[in-house]
């Protein structure tokens, strides 16, 4: 395992990589979001309680997924970061920070303009919001913490703290919606027993996440690899003082 | 032109749905773009220094 970790881990070795898959990433997210679009927006039905409103299913409930997806994903890269002294797992976690952030927000905003005509209210301060807003905020903390040390590395080691701390928000925010009284409708894909939900709302429904998945990877490799670089730039300039 | 006018309408709902489209639209490209301007500037600034250092180990520009 920890050999392995090793290959990929290599920050040369990852640039190559990442050159190489990043343009796949972008076309997949055209290709298979456009075909999420068409069927979201042209070619799904309207919802027998919701009507037409139910089509902001198709971008509010993927980004609620990554929201938790890539909080979940920083958190094991601390943990390997901090156990391992991993480079590229700490640049992975920060890399991933704003882009969970960007999905965290649009899952709240797009939850209020659902909220709003269904609910008759853009927020209420349940469970399910209230967590998700505590989520936003484990975002915005863990990158404000990890660029307000002189030192990078301790900067990295107390926001990844941060992460591992804030991880129990993640099965509270899963399970929210269970445990206490509530507006949010409970979960109706990733349930025991199957997804609950018409194969006619469940394949745009997919095919954006998919697409919201890949465009996360996309973005990602990116932020990565100019990260690496950032790294280098911070040794040649320590080397031309030195020298 | 009527159904047209009817689908934007999505069911008296246009003025939920279709900002919940352009706002998630205009957050991803945003980020998007951000973080390539990031890596370029990134790519840029080290390619002048290595540039500068005799052995030149410049990273090719992809």
């Amino acid at each position: 395992m920890s050999m392995m970790l090793h290959r990929f881990a290599n920050p040369t070795r990852f640039l190559r990589i990442a050159t190489v898959v990043q343009p796949w990433m972008a076309g997949l997210t055209i290709v298979v979001g456009g075909a999420g679009l068409y069927l979201g927006l042209f070619n799904s039905p309207a919802d027998y309680q919701q009507g037409e409103s139910v089509r902001m299913m198709y971008v509010h409930v993927p980004a609620s997924w990554m929201a938790l997806f890539v909080y979940t994903g920083m958190a094991v890269s601390a943990a390997i970061g901090l156990i391992w002294k991993h480079p590229l797992a700490d640049l992975m976690a920060k890399s991933s920070a704003p882009i969970g952030a960007c999905f965290t927000f649009l899952a709240l905003f797009t939850g209020a303009l659902w909220g709003k005509p269904m609910w008759g209210a853009w927020w209420v301060w349940d469970a399910r919001l209230t967590s998700m807003l505590v989520l936003f905020f484990l975002y915005l903390g863990y990158m404000a913490l990890i660029n307000a040390f002189d030192d990078p590395s301790r900067g990295v080691r107390a926001s990844s703290i941060l992460l591992l701390v804030g991880v129990v928000n993640v099965p509270i925010i899963k399970f929210s919606v269970e445990w206490w009284n509530t507006l949010h409708q409970p979960a109706s894909v990733m349930k025991l027993g199957g997804p609950s939900i018409d194969a006619a709302m469940l394949w745009p429904l997919l095919l954006m996440a998919i697409a919201y998945t890949t465009y996360y990877i996309w973005v990602l490799l990116i932020r990565v690899r100019g990260e690496i670089i950032a790294n280098r730039v911070r040794v040649l300039r320590l080397k031309q003082v030195h020298s | 032109m009527e159904s047209i006018i009817e689908y934007f309408a999505m069911g008296g709902y246009a003025g939920y749905v279709w900002p919940a489209y352009g706002v998630t639209a205009v957050i991803l490209v945003i980020m998007l773009v951000a973080s390539r301007r990031m890596l370029r500037a990134n790519q840029a600034i080290y390619e002048t220094l290595a540039g500068s250092e005799k052995d030149g180990t410049v990273e090719k520009k992809t």
